[in-house]
């Protein structure tokens, strides 16, 4: 049977055509079928959407994007009032996902990492913990999880009397208020220069790491260099920053960020459930070095440090970006459970555009085709980042 | 103190269990220093849990005893324990739920065993599924039961055993197309693994619930139940299918060489030579996805089905019952928790069952 590879239908020269019949591979009749097969049911579900569409009155296309939204929307980085289009409701909806997702993962990364480490101290009692913190984590419903922290975030009590730890942050049943960074008088030029900053500083590091003269020394100078840079931008351009407290005035809390009692239940059981899939991820990576690397980098005469960041760390890090990159992935796509907790997340916003344009085909597409276009280019740079990988250790062989 | 005493003393300290609680809890003054800390925190947790879930908690009698207590409400676990079972499936007839989910459990309990795994095995799921669902629509035996109606933790074993059988042999097909020589249904299936995987499973459970409705010729109305099954079996198809590539990625290519040599077509190779050493590999994988398929079954809640969790949410919504969220949401996490940590220590060990040599007899890594 597989003998016929060599004698594949087609012409037999070298050649375009050639080339896709033998790309096209065996059976290439029953193989059209199918895939004709598959064209022509999603052809006919899309017609029959039409015709449903047609029958209720709804012109499909994405002219309703344009439309006024006459609905709310609880909170979102960008101003939005009812009234306003579609499209701006969905990007506010959009930046609500992408807000609790950076944000999750960066804390999910910290706790997870520090669990993790945790795990492995080789102290019994902080090992089981952390053992039993993953294994309750990991074996229920993400949902579940959010239910309860709604459930505890509704139950505070007023601000007047507020849980309150160290007089800056405060816990009431209209959401968490914790202590930040203000920032006023920022103009254009403060925001050029930061990004300048930025830039100058990514290309030094990139490029001295590409030359491999990336040590400890020069990437704090550096940073040094940008930090200073930075606190000179302010009052060059005529910006200031403030560390601004919250504080009890009146009936209700002022200064500081303020976090919405849905908003703080995601990001808690995002950032708990994606803590223990990490602490996993950097036990197994940590775990998969060979006890043989530790004796040899022990035996060069590296001490506790150098052999964990020299030896383990480069090795274990193959295991552990990847997995940590899709759990970022999964983080993101997990956020859309907002939904079911009332906080305005992609999803959200797109089930009520859904539900009030009627145009729930358009809607969905739209969606599905955000977070295609989200994973698929995280994923895409992962790969790069993983050839990389994997060339410098083969070539190292 | 007495020599005997003394001695049985100094047995226990130099002993190798005594050295590893020393070692381990007080090896060097920083693992002590942790010891102490996390020993701080778990005072400072642990004395009010006990007391609001233990201590004071109310275990029998109405909701005036429990608001009466300060502690947790166990009692009202004991009053919707039906309902949280079976939600709003008729009281009566609550004997079928009652039979289908042990059918369920039964036919669990037999697939975790390696000596089932025979062809009467499959038999044995497509029986027990369509039996189950007879039962539970009634169709053979009235009075007949609207889906509507059905719920609680027989909705979840249900769906989750329905989702996953129809995924599986799907999940097989889309993993063989993808690690095909024919461009034509590789593309189809790398399309629609991708296209899965990168979407969220709430935006799956709106296709079912906003788009198939409008789908189906001249609006036909298919069950809110069906439409989510067929949505979410489709989903998790592509996730099966990637654990089942990873197996047929690490069946040597001698094999696929050696079934050809001997006349064997391309099915009967995959059937007798690669997918039998590929199972093996993938079980471990299957069963952890399957563990992760059983949370995710809780996401019907978002489009108003009366699973477990959803059941146990609206228990505390009754009049007579108002606002016990957390004794609800602890039993139902509990619940989940014992299925899928059990589920997870199986895996566990059924990886080291079938690495044994004489298990895995046509196990590469043997």
């Amino acid at each position: 049977m597989s003998l016929r590879v060599e004698t594949v239908p087609g012409p037999g020269g070298p050649g375009i055509a050639r080339r896709i019949s033998l790309w096209w591979g065996r059976w290439p009749l029953t193989q059209l079928a199918i895939v004709a097969a598959v064209i022509a049911l999603i052809w006919l579900l899309g017609h029959n959407t039409a015709v449903t569409m047609a029958r209720v009155g709804i012109t499909p296309g994405f002219g309703f994007l344009e439309r006024p939204a006459n609905f709310e929307i609880g909170e979102a980085p960008i101003a939005f009032r009812a009234g306003d289009t579609y499209a701006w409701a969905i990007l506010a909806g959009l930046l609500n996902t992408l807000r609790v997702a950076v944000l999750g993962c960066v804390l999910a990364t910290v706790l997870g990492v520090f669990l993790g480490v945790a795990g492995l101290s080789g102290n019994l009692l902080l090992a089981g913990l952390v053992r039993w913190y993953v294994e309750v984590v990991r074996n229920t419903p993400l949902l579940l999880q959010l239910f309860f922290w709604i459930a505890i975030a509704k139950s505070f009590p007023s601000p007047r009397q507020a849980l309150s730890a160290f007089d800056s942050v405060f816990l009431t049943n209209r959401g968490v208020f914790v202590p930040g960074l203000v920032f006023h008088g920022v103009s254009a030029s403060t925001l050029w220069l930061l990004g300048g900053l930025a830039v100058a500083f990514l290309a030094f590091v990139v490029s001295s790491w590409r030359r491999g003269r990336l040590d400890g020394r020069t990437f704090g100078l550096a940073a040094g260099a940008t930090l200073a840079g930075v606190l000179l931008a302010f009052p060059l351009t005529g910006a200031g920053v403030t560390f601004d407290r919250p504080a009890l005035a009146g009936f209700n809390i002022r200064g500081g960020y303020n976090l919405t009692p849905e908003f703080a239940a995601l990001l808690t059981g995002l950032v708990v459930k994606f803590s223990a899939t990490i602490a996993e991820i950097v036990r197994a990576g940590i775990q998969s070095v060979d006890r043989g690397q530790w004796e040899a980098a022990k035996a060069l005469g590296l001490h506790g440090g150098q052999i964990m960041r020299l030896v383990v760390l480069p090795q274990a890090l193959r295991v552990i970006t990847p997995l940590t990159t899709s759990a970022y992935l999964d983080l993101t796509k997990d956020s859309s459970l907002a939904v079911a907790i009332g906080y305005p997340d992609l999803v959200s916003v797109i089930n009520t555009t859904a539900n009030t344009t009627g145009q729930s085909l358009e809607a969905l597409t739209l969606l599905i085709a955000i977070y295609l276009a989200i994973n698929l280019s995280v994923s895409m740079a992962m790969n790069l980042y993983n050839r990389r990988v994997a060339l410098r250790g083969a070539a190292r062989k | 103190m007495s020599i005997s005493e003394a001695l049985a003393a100094r047995q226990w300290r130099s002993s190798p269990t005594f050295q590893t609680f020393r070692v381990g809890l007080f090896g060097t003054p920083f693992n002590s220093a942790i010891t102490i800390a996390t020993l701080a925190l778990l005072g400072w947790a642990v004395p009010p849990l006990l007391r609001w879930g233990i201590l004071d908690a109310t275990w029998t009698g109405t909701s005036r005893d429990c608001a009466a207590a300060s502690g947790a409400c166990w009692a009202f676990v004991g009053a919707k324990f039906r309902f949280i079972l079976f939600a709003f499936y008729p009281p009566v007839l609550q004997w079928r739920p009652l039979l289908v989910m042990l059918l369920l459990l039964a036919l669990l309990f037999f697939s975790a065993q390696p000596r089932f795994w025979r062809k009467r095995l499959l038999v044995a799921w497509f029986a027990v599924i369509g039996l189950s669902w007879t039962l539970m629509s009634g169709t053979l035996l009235p009075p007949t039961v609207p889906s509507s109606q059905w719920g609680g933790l027989v909705v979840t074993l249900l769906v989750w055993s329905i989702c996953f059988g129809l995924a599986t042999p799907l999940a097989i097909l889309l993993a063989l197309a993808r690690r095909s020589g024919m461009g034509g249904l590789r593309t189809l299936a790398v399309v629609f693994i991708e296209l899965m995987r990168g979407t969220p499973m709430v935006a799956i459970l709106y296709v079912a619930v906003l788009i198939l409705p409008m789908a189906v010729p001249n609006g036909q109305l298919i069950d809110k139940s069906v439409r989510a099954i067929i949505m979410i079996a489709l989903f998790w198809s592509a996730y099966l299918a990637e654990v089942v590539r990873g197996g047929l990625q690490v069946i040597p290519t001698g094999q696929y060489e050696a079934a050809t040599a001997l006349g064997l077509g391309y099915w009967r190779t995959m059937r007798l030579v690669v997918l039998p050493q590929a199972f093996r590999l993938v079980i471990p994988g299957v069963v952890n996805l399957a563990i992760g398929f059983l949370l995710a079954t809780s996401l019907l809640a978002v489009i108003g089905i009366f699973d477990l969790l959803n059941a146990a949410r609206s228990s505390a919504t009754d009049p007579q019952w108002l606002g016990y969220y957390d004794e609800a949401y602890l039993f139902v996490g509990f619940v989940y928790f014992a299925l899928c940590f059990g589920g997870s220590r199986y895996s566990l060990w059924l990886e080291t069952y079938l690495r044994r040599p004489d298990r895995g007899r046509s196990a590469p890594h043997g």
